[in-house]
This record gives structure tokens, C-alpha cells and sequence, in this order.
């Protein structure tokens, strides 16, 4: 018997993810009729004849969803489909009465293409097989333990672009990153609100192994996880995937050629998964071009329509602020993680005079900002301060006008009234005093007044014992001298 | 050109239909289903050389509707028809711990 480590020294071990992506499409209306998309309404009221797949009843695609799809497609360098057409997938399930879901099969809307993720050595390039339109299912409860189970089908019919990526994702990390990365995008190009805990982004990762043993190969059976709703739960299951699946290849041997392939959920309390179902084989949905749907034709007119709404991706847009505005990166990550904040920020350093205080721009929206948008609920780009403002204030603080608690006090009184911040500071006295002139006479008062603390800065202390001089030197002005000021000029007139 | 379906292909076409067969109707199915294909396997022999596949049967492309909400059916109304409901849900025999094929 070898032992442990001998064992896991003569292998190699690769993780391989793919993930399936669902995003769902920010529209008022279902796919195909017109009732309202509604979250939370009670159920059944938000069906028609159509969702509810009553016979004689005949779809009409959406345009909106059609158009968000193209813009999410394209904002992913997919080679657009100048010709789709939509194909019933048939399953015999209660959550979808007409026992067929309406897909995209052999001709999706976008393919080839490729989403950009940050990474620790840059970014890499995750390539994106395919991404095509569908319909959502209804809901199912299983309430009590009685012999029924409970369908709502008000969520029957809600667009969905399912996005495909090549197996191109070797971490758990990176995984997460590809899921942060996509919802960064998606709502960047306002196609979806991309709520994970309300099922608008669902994640499914294809999981296998590929390992390296005496020089063969073995590759795991691939495993789809189900029922993660967070990003810290996709990551965690891939985790746990990776090692499940290794010991239980050394355990049965049991490769991809052996094995089948199969769907697991997560458990986010035993932070396990758990096997749902050996999964169907792909012939056994008997795809089919559904005769109830006209194709969609997209000429160059449309084309270019739709891709003058695909805005600058936030990898892009978080690149620039580093190397052009002198961001920290983790900075601007949470700068664009919103798009409204980023273009608030992007609005405000496009004022600030001679483009001076981006960073500080940035650190006081993040730190000021944040506090008091996450205090209302509401998002950074929410408060009633226009760019120009946040401008001013960084202004004031670049030329050490106002300190930056005084700034907070500024912003504070902005959200009551909107003025200009030097206009508030003066008004409550927080303007700082940095000239050396206006300062030596209270300088010398201080000093004059505080032999001891003269003589302590003389000894081994110090500059080190300047503070209660500097805290007297600030209270003498009444709160406004420049702390940074007055201890250079202390510090100069004691020859420290 | 059609062979006979085998009766393992009818209980597979059945099982995806959810439909329980008897030994009769496998035999039965086996036979109708076979007749089916057999004809339209006369399409066949036609010679398709540079014909496109169609997409749909009329010539017709993106009709497409507004996103603008219009009513839909009140909870009496969708659920009228069901055989069993309660509370604004219908009602099905219990489903277990699986999630739908989407």
C-alpha cells in the first residue's frame, strides 16, 4: 500500500470548470406575451394563456429581450447570428405546462466569444462558447408533507440569456472572479439587475479532473452543481467538487469514460454537494425549430442600432483609472462595481481643476461617500451631490483648505443644501490657515507659553514630543491651522 | 427503410412522455410508430441537393411585440380549469428533491 504522500507526489492534479450561466434580461414583459415580470406577486397572477401553455394560444418574442441579448452578446465579443430561429427543448416537468421550454439549439444568437477577467498576474481571457435565449420555468414548492407539490407559474416565460463558457477556469478563484466579473458587465450594460439571492444571475458549474499518474491520464466524470446563489457558494462548491471528485477517483477509478455524467446540488449548511440526478442525454430532449415562432433577420441598420448600447466594459473602465488617474487597484474595483458610481466618479475627475485628486477623489467617495449612501440605503451615485461638488471638495482638500474631518462636515451639509463647499466651510469657520505668516505670531504665543513642553522637544524625544505644541497652536486659531503646516513651522523654529 | 422499433425504443419514447405502457400497447406502439416512420420516410427519396433547411413554413421573419405589460388572467381565471389547486397554486402529485430540465 503506498502511503499518502508518496501517492499525491506522483500526481498531478488540473481542475477544469466550465460554467453555465443564466442572467435574466431586465424587461417589463415575459418572452413571449405581455405579462408583467414581477417578483414577489402572488401566485398565478401574472399568467396568460400563453405562459400557461393553454392549445391555440401562439407566442410573440419579446423585441426588448431580443435586443438585450444582442447588446450582452456583442459586449462579449460574440460573432452575432444574423439569422436565429427558436427551438422547443422537450421535458415533461410541472414547472412548465407546455411540457417544452422554447430555446435557441443549433443556431444561439452569440457565439465565439470571450469575457475578460482581472487575474493575479492581469487579466485572462475565458473564451464564451455560445449565448442564446431562452425561457425561464415556473416555480415548484414542496410545502408540508403532504402528497402535493405547489406550482406557481408567474415566473414561466422570463427571458433568460444562457451563457456557455468553454472550460477555460482552473480555480475556485477564478470561478468567483468570472461570476463578479459578468455581473460587473451585465449591469454595466443595464441588461439585468443580476440579483443572485433573486435568481436573476444562476451559476452552474461543469466541474471535472483532469490527473497525471505514471504518466497517464485520467479524467473525472464532470459533475454540473446546482443551487448556488452566491458567489462565496460557487466557489466553495468547486472547492469541494475538487475533492470529492479526487478521492473518489482513488477510491473507484471510475473516469469520464467509465462514469456517467451527473448533476449535484449544494447544501450550504453541510457545505457539501449532494448527487440530484444522472443526467438526461442531450438527444433525449428531441430539439426541434418551433413552428409557432417566426426567425429573427438582423440587418446592418439593427446591428449597428444595437451595438452603439454597448458601453465600455468595466475591466476596461477600471484599467484606465489605474493607469490614467493613479487608482489603487481595489479602489477602482469597487469604483466600477457599480456602473452609476463609476459615472459619477467619471463626471467628478473630469472637473476637478487640472485633473489634479482623482485618487483622493476616489478614497473620498469610497470612504465619506459609501458611509453615508449605505446610511440611506441607497447607492453612492443616489445622494443628492452632484459630481461637480465631490470636485470642490477634493479641491479644498488638495490645497489643505479644509482638513478631512472639516470635509465630512462639508459633505454633511451638502446633502441638505446644495452650495458651493467653499462657500459652507467659510460659513462654519473650517477653512484651514497654511500661511507661515498668518501663523508665526501664534506660534510664538505657544511657545512663549509652554517652556516645558519646549524643553521636551529639545530632549531625546524630540519631534516626537511636538503633538501637545501643535494641538495648542490649532486651538489658538480657533480650529483652522493646517495640523501638517504648523508642524513643519514648529519644527523649523526649534531647529528639529 | 424503417426498421421496427424495438420494444426498447417504445418504452424509452414512453418514459420521456411519462406514459406507463403495457406489454400490449409496447407491441401495439411498436407497430404504429414504425408505420409513421416508414412514411415519412418517403421523403426520402426526394432529391434535396442545395436545398437550405427551413426554419418555418412561411416566409415570414421578426415578428416581434413592444415590452409593454397587458393584463393578465386573474388567479380564478388561470387556475379554473385545474384539476386540483389551493391557495392560488395548482396542485400537482408531489415532486422530489429535483429541479426542472431548463
Amino acid at each position: 500500500m503506498t502511503d499518502a504522500a508518496t501517492q499525491s507526489a506522483a500526481l498531478d492534479v488540473r481542475l477544469v470548470v466550465g460554467l453555465e450561466i443564466h442572467v435574466q434580461l431586465a424587461t417589463a414583459t415575459k418572452m413571449f406575451c405581455r405579462c408583467k415580470l414581477e417578483f414577489g406577486a402572488p401566485p398565478n397572477t401574472r399568467v396568460c394563456p400563453v405562459c400557461l401553455g393553454m392549445p391555440g394560444s401562439l407566442p410573440v418574442m419579446n423585441r426588448r429581450a431580443f435586443e438585450l441579448a444582442v447588446r450582452t452578446a456583442m459586449a462579449l465579443d460574440c460573432t452575432v447570428a444574423r439569422f436565429t430561429k427558436w427551438d422547443r427543448k422537450s421535458y415533461y416537468y410541472p414547472d412548465l405546462p407546455k411540457n417544452y421550454q422554447i430555446s435557441q439549439y443549433d443556431l444561439p444568437l452569440g457565439s465565439a466569444g470571450r469575457l475578460t477577467i482581472p487575474s493575479a498576474d492581469g487579466t485572462k481571457d475565458i473564451r464564451v462558447r455560445r449565448a442564446h435565449l431562452e425561457e425561464d420555468a415556473g416555480k415548484l414548492l414542496h410545502e408540508g408533507a403532504g402528497a402535493t407539490s405547489q406550482v406557481d407559474l408567474n415566473r414561466t416565460g422570463t427571458p433568460l440569456l444562457e451563457i456557455v463558457t468553454e472550460p477555460d477556469l482552473s480555480s475556485p478563484q477564478e470561478v468567483g472572479d468570472f461570476g463578479r466579473e459578468l455581473r460587473r458587465l451585465v449591469r454595466h450594460l443595464g441588461v439585468s439587475e443580476a440579483n443572485m439571492q433573486m435568481g436573476q444571475m444562476r451559476l452552474e458549474p461543469n466541474i471535472n479532473l483532469v490527473i497525471r499518474k505514471d504518466g497517464a491520464e485520467y479524467r473525472t466524470p464532470i459533475v454540473e452543481c446546482k443551487n448556488l446563489n452566491s458567489f462565496r457558494h460557487v466557489e466553495a462548491a468547486v472547492e469541494y467538487e475538487a475533492k470529492r471528485q479526487l478521492a473518489e477517483w482513488q477510491k473507484t477509478g471510475v473516469t469520464i469514460e467509465t462514469g456517467s455524467k451527473s448533476t449535484r446540488g449544494w447544501d450550504p449548511d453541510r457545505g457539501v454537494t449532494f448527487l440530484q440526478r444522472e443526467k438526461e442525454e442531450a438527444h433525449d430532449y428531441r430539439y426541434f425549430p418551433d413552428p409557432d415562432l417566426a426567425p429573427v433577420v438582423m440587418d446592418d441598420a439593427w446591428l449597428a442600432d444595437i451595438r452603439a448600447t454597448v458601453c465600455e466594459r468595466p475591466i476596461a473602465r477600471r484599467a484606465r483609472y489605474v493607469a490614467e488617474l493613479g487608482l489603487d487597484a481595489a479602489d477602482a474595483d469597487q469604483i466600477v462595481e457599480e456602473r452609476a458610481n463609476a459615472d459619477l466618479f467619471e463626471a467628478a475627475a473630469t472637473a476637478l481643476p487640472g485633473g489634479k485628486g482623482a485618487r483622493r477623489l476616489a478614497k473620498l467617495l469610497l470612504s465619506e461617500g459609501n458611509k453615508r449612501a449605505n446610511e440611506r440605503g441607497g447607492l453612492l451615485a443616489d445622494l443628492p451631490i452632484a459630481a461637480g461638488r465631490w470636485a470642490e471638495v477634493v479641491a479644498l482638500l488638495e490645497g489643505s483648505k479644509i482638513s478631512a474631518t472639516a470635509a465630512g462636515t462639508v459633505i454633511d451639509e451638502l446633502l441638505t443644501r446644495d452650495d458651493a463647499p467653499e462657500a459652507i466651510a467659510r460659513a462654519k469657520g473650517l477653512i484651514q490657515t497654511s500661511d507661515a505668516a498668518d501663523l508665526a505670531p501664534l506660534i510664538e504665543a505657544v511657545l512663549a507659553d509652554n517652556p516645558k513642553a519646549v524643553a521636551d522637544a529639545a530632549g531625546p524625544k524630540g519631534a516626537k514630543a511636538l503633538g501637545p505644541l501643535i494641538g495648542q497652536v490649532i486651538k489658538k486659531s480657533g480650529g483652522s491651522a493646517n495640523p501638517k503646516v504648523v508642524q513643519e513651522l514648529l519644527k523649523q523654529k526649534l531647529g528639529l | 427503410m424503417s426498421e421496427t422499433l424495438s420494444d426498447e425504443q417504445v418504452r424509452h419514447v414512453g418514459k420521456l412522455a411519462r406514459i406507463r405502457l403495457s406489454d400490449d400497447e409496447v407491441a401495439a406502439f411498436s407497430r404504429q410508430l414504425t408505420d409513421i416512420l416508414t412514411y415519412v420516410d418517403q421523403l426520402g427519396e426526394l432529391n434535396l441537393d442545395g436545398v437550405q433547411p427551413l426554419a418555418h413554413a412561411l416566409d415570414v421573419h421578426n415578428v416581434l411585440a413592444d415590452d409593454v405589460p397587458a393584463d393578465s388572467l386573474s388567479n380564478e381565471l388561470a387556475l379554473r380549469e385545474a384539476p386540483a389547486k389551493a391557495e392560488g397554486f395548482f396542485l400537482v402529485p408531489r415532486v422530489l428533491g429535483e429541479d426542472s430540465g431548463a
